[in-house]
């Protein structure tokens, strides 16, 4: 009597006497939900052009950020870093098509997905390797002090996070949209034959789309590092991307911000109020309960796109 | 002379749309015991989808189909494979992972009783069950004269090879009701006589109800009792070939003549390669 | 020369579907099962056999059983070890409320339970299919982790939080569990275990569950105009892969580590027995196991290896060494040969036929 209370009276007995504190909890759960999205926007990219699940989207955002830091650490001004940070992703991403993708250009979905997976480790045995496994503390300026507005608590720190990540969507659909390259990595994911057979490189064109998703994970470990400090739990936050990415579909980019948003919030709600029921920790598997649902009646996503089986 | 019996199957103004696009337009047909009855019409016509509605595939927004005396909207394709009807398709959907064998034996698993439990231990019930199927497939496989590929992963047969091993499949399922999708599409003259024996044979022999989709007009008029014409969803002729073939209406259908009265939305296009 | 079938013709249907149809392959396995029984028992060492028969045969069972949901009936999961840790628990629980019962029983019946959740979580795949479905199985795994974290009734209350596997026996005296289990006994009963279940699984595959559950992986929807029934051929699959991964997991925590933890079925756990089958083969029952030495063995190499070669790695780079050269050999292995090296024996051995003939 007392659990079912628990579960379905008490949380919506506490949201409801407090309207300002379920605010905050909201809010906060949509900025952590920009860092989800973040992650999930390198996803997506890769996907779209490439036809590739890229599992090691996180240990790329871990790689790049480890980089990054190191970098700083060794006295490399903050603009310079990022420079050869960027520098390096785009290597990557060269080392990536050549060794990977082109020698697994006509296998299954499943089979790239898996190398993926063997990319995931290897990044981060290397990434361990030169950088050393330690918690690097990341520090560039970020503000990170708690203010007030309207009566609800918000953190400088998640703001700042938001406008990047909402300018670097900006900037993606602006690319995506209007410039030639973009055009190219759209008709790249619509059909690769046909993209060929028009004469877009496809090479060149996975080259480009590695080294973006590479430069987005970039940021998206600069902010996850000023936030958690650079270690390989960032690594596991890529495990997080993959619900936003049933949300949102795995094919479109508003997909992911909003899909980033709606687990960053449900988690949170779900955390505070759910949470002391169960025992806490819940945010350990709701988001994938979550995703799991959504599944069930919407096999492909929010905006994902319907595969129309023809036989 | 072959006795033709009343109708097995009657579909009544069937009706398929998908979005805005009508494939199916109030299409009465009338299948008959033992009949070969053949499907035509240009590309985009409809003959797949109606085909497809019939198995259960695709379920129309209106009319009803009716068999072995059951009258009903919309069936599962299992519910038709269970009831009795196979069919074959346009871009041979055999089970590429498996042998010939293999993929012919899926076929009788309808007709395997034997639980998981008996399958695990294998010997007993499980692997007698296992061999009687296995010597009815034989059987199958002697009559399309496929002894020689039976362990060939189907994957890597040529396209003539695996339409006869998808026909093997669906004879294994004893049907009563064979839909062929373009069974003979992509062969050369002798692998058309050798299909054609084969679907006489079947007709014969078994007794096998059977409705084909086919663009070779030769083989149209050799073989089939009844032709059915669509065109844009509509079918607009019914009857023997000889009909058929003088039929105005399916002279303009194939010549290409503007009709007035149509939609003027193009039908949808069938996705498959261009035979050729 | 040594590998022909020249002669051996087959008169019956039985005889062309057995399992080994060439005599000298029934000769290798044989061999194979008399070393294992006789020979390793006699010659191992304690070590041998505890760090790595053991888990070698405990591996290749789980290997075995995800092997049957994604090689043979397509259905990608990443949930194994949360299956292997329903496996774990349910023994604990069971055997502390009836000591009694004999440990083989317990196996078998914690096997029906994590069967019982597996057919649970495998509902979601009629609607949800490939990478979908792969995520969809890690709110399984994640979910049953923290579920047995998270309530004490799982471990008994134990205030430590560590439980260790009590003592129990086959028969008699002949103690399989606990410390003061012979390892020789041990080793036997997981050596028994193994081979049985993978001589039923071998008599799942090649019949008529095998061929359905290949029907819906290679073209699920031709498999259901044939008169497949997807939801029960799918959840068939998720029920025994699970019953497997479950007694795997349960001789892992009460064989192999003789500890009931669930950090020892995180996510990493089903990632590494999703390595084992790609590596070892999809949709083989021998890749299985071949996946599983490799994957046991490799750590071991590769710690052992610059020793022999005469220098040293320090030992905080060894690991992150390892994880290099594991990414990099399944990217290899992808490339290569995407069917693992189950293929490569099979392409071996019909090199071996030929031999010493070019073709």
């Amino acid at each position: 009597m007392d659990a079912l209370a628990a579960i379905f009276l008490t949380p919506l007995a506490n949201m409801w006497s407090n309207p300002e504190f379920l605010l905050e909890v909201v809010i906060g759960g949509l900025l952590a939900g920009v860092m989800y999205s973040l992650v999930a926007l390198g996803f997506v990219l890769i996907y779209k052009a490439s036809g590739v699940f890229n599992f090691a989207q996180g240990t790329m955002v871990l790689f790049a950020a480890l980089t990054f830091v190191g970098l700083l650490e060794r006295g490399v001004p903050i603009w310079g870093a990022f420079v050869i940070a960027t520098a390096v992703m785009v290597l990557l991403a060269v080392a990536i098509e050549r060794l990977m993708l082109r020698p697994l250009v006509n296998q299954e979905q499943i089979i790239l997905f898996m190398a993926t997976i063997g990319l995931a480790f290897l990044l981060d045995g290397f990434g361990q390797l030169v950088w050393g496994s330690d918690v690097h503390p990341l520090d560039i300026g970020i503000p990170k002090a708690p203010l007030i507005i309207g009566g609800v608590l918000i953190n400088e720190f998640d703001l700042v996070a938001a406008a990047v990540a909402g300018s670097l969507v900006a900037a993606l659909a602006l690319f995506f949209q209007h410039t030639a390259v973009g055009r190219a990595l759209r008709a790249v994911a619509d059909d690769h034959q046909a993209a060929q057979s028009v004469g877009i490189p496809l090479r060149s064109i996975w080259v480009i789309v590695w080294s973006v998703a590479g430069v987005v994970g970039l940021v998206a470990g600069i902010m996850w590092g000023s936030k958690l400090g650079v270690q390989f739990s960032i690594s596991l936050v890529a495990l997080k991307a993959l619900p936003v990415l049933i949300l949102g579909g795995f094919t479109s980019v508003p997909g992911a911000i909003i899909g980033g948003l709606i687990v960053g919030v449900g988690e949170k709600v779900a955390e505070v109020f759910w949470g002391p029921a169960f025992g806490g920790a819940i945010e350990d598997w709701f988001a994938y309960a979550l995703a799991l649902v959504f599944l069930l009646f919407r096999p492909h996503g929010l905006f994902g796109e319907r595969i129309i089986e023809r036989v | 002379m072959k006795r033709i019996g009343d109708p097995v199957l009657t579909a009544d103004r069937i009706t398929l749309a998908f979005g805005g696009i009508t494939a199916l337009s109030e299409i009465s047909v009338e299948i008959r015991h033992h009949e070969i009855l053949a499907m035509i019409g240009p590309n985009g016509a409809g003959k797949t989808s109606m085909l497809n509605v019939i198995n259960g595939f695709y379920h129309p927004q209106a009319g009803t189909i009716t068999w072995k005396g059951e009258t009903r909207q919309r069936m599962r394709p299992y519910h038709a494979a269970a009831q009795g009807i196979a069919r074959t398709f346009q871009n041979v959907a055999l089970f590429r992972g498996m042998t010939t064998l293999d993929n012919i034996m899926t076929g009788r698993l309808l007709r395997m009783r034997r639980n998981f439990l008996w399958q695990a231990i294998h010997f007993g019930p499980a692997e007698k069950e296992e061999l009687a199927h296995r010597a009815r497939v034989e059987r199958i496989i002697d009559f399309l004269e496929i002894q020689a590929i039976r362990k060939t992963p189907v994957g890597r047969l040529p396209y003539g090879l695996q339409k006869r091993v998808e026909l093997g499949r669906a004879l294994a399922m004893e049907p009563e009701l064979l839909l062929l999708d373009e069974p003979m599409a992509g062969m050369n003259v002798e692998e058309k006589e050798d299909m054609c024996r084969f679907i006489l044979d079947i007709n014969d022999e078994f007794g096998t109800t059977i409705v084909l989709i086919e663009h070779d007009m030769g083989v149209v008029m050799d073989i089939s009792d009844r032709v059915i014409v669509l065109d844009y969803g509509r079918k607009i002729a019914d009857g023997p070939p000889s009909q058929v073939r003088a039929s105005p209406e399916v002279i303009a259908a194939y010549l290409g003549e503007p009709h007035e009265d149509e939609s003027p939305v193009a039908p949808p296009m069938p996705r498959r390669a261009v035979a050729t | 020369m040594l590998y022909r079938e020249v002669g051996q013709f087959k008169v019956s249907y039985a005889a062309d579907q057995a399992i080994f149809p060439i005599v000298q392959d029934r000769w290798l396995m044989l061999a194979a099962l008399a070393a294992a029984y006789l020979v390793i028992p006699a010659v191992g060492s304690e070590y041998w056999l505890l760090t790595i028969m053991i888990p070698f045969l405990v591996y290749a069972l789980a290997a075995l059983g995800l092997n049957l949901l994604t090689g043979y009936a397509g259905q990608v999961s990443l949930g194994t070890g949360g299956f292997m840790a329903v496996g774990a628990f349910a023994t604990y629980k069971l055997t502390t409320l009836f000591p009694g019962l004999n440990i083989i029983l317990v196996l078998l019946l914690a096997g029906v339970i994590a069967a019982l959740v597996g057919t649970l979580f495998g509902f979601p795949s009629l609607r949800i299919k490939g990478f979908y479905l792969a995520v969809a199985t890690l709110a399984a795994q994640f979910f049953l982790i923290w579920m047995f974290n998270k309530f004490p009734w799982f471990y008994n209350y134990s205030a430590s939080g560590v439980i260790s596997a009590p003592p129990r026996a086959v028969f008699g005296q002949v103690y399989v569990t606990g410390a003061e289990a012979d390892p020789r006994a041990k080793y036997l009963f997981v050596l028994t275990v193994v081979v049985l279940l993978a001589l039923a699984a071998k008599g799942l595959v090649r019949g008529r569950v095998g061929r359905a559950w290949m029907a819906i992986r290679d073209m699920d929807v031709a498999a259901e105009i044939i008169g497949i029934r997807p939801l029960r051929t799918k959840l068939l699959a998720f029920a025994l892969s699970s019953f497997y991964c479950g007694i795997a997991g349960a001789m892992w925590a009460f064989i192999y580590t003789s500890a009931v933890e669930a950090s020892a079925f995180e996510i990493e756990r089903s990632f590494q027995i999703l390595f084992m089958i790609i590596i070892g083969g999809l949709g083989s029952i021998l890749g299985s196991f071949l996946g599983a030495a490799f994957i046991v063995l490799l750590p071991i190499f590769l710690d052992n290896a610059p020793r022999l070669a005469g220098f040293e790695i320090p030992v905080n780079l060894v690991t992150n060494l390892q994880s290099m050269v594991f990414g990099a050999l399944i990217v290899f292995f992808l490339i290569v040969e995407p069917n693992g090296l189950a293929r490569l024996w099979a392409i071996g051995k019909e090199k071996l036929r030929l031999w010493p003939f070019p073709h």
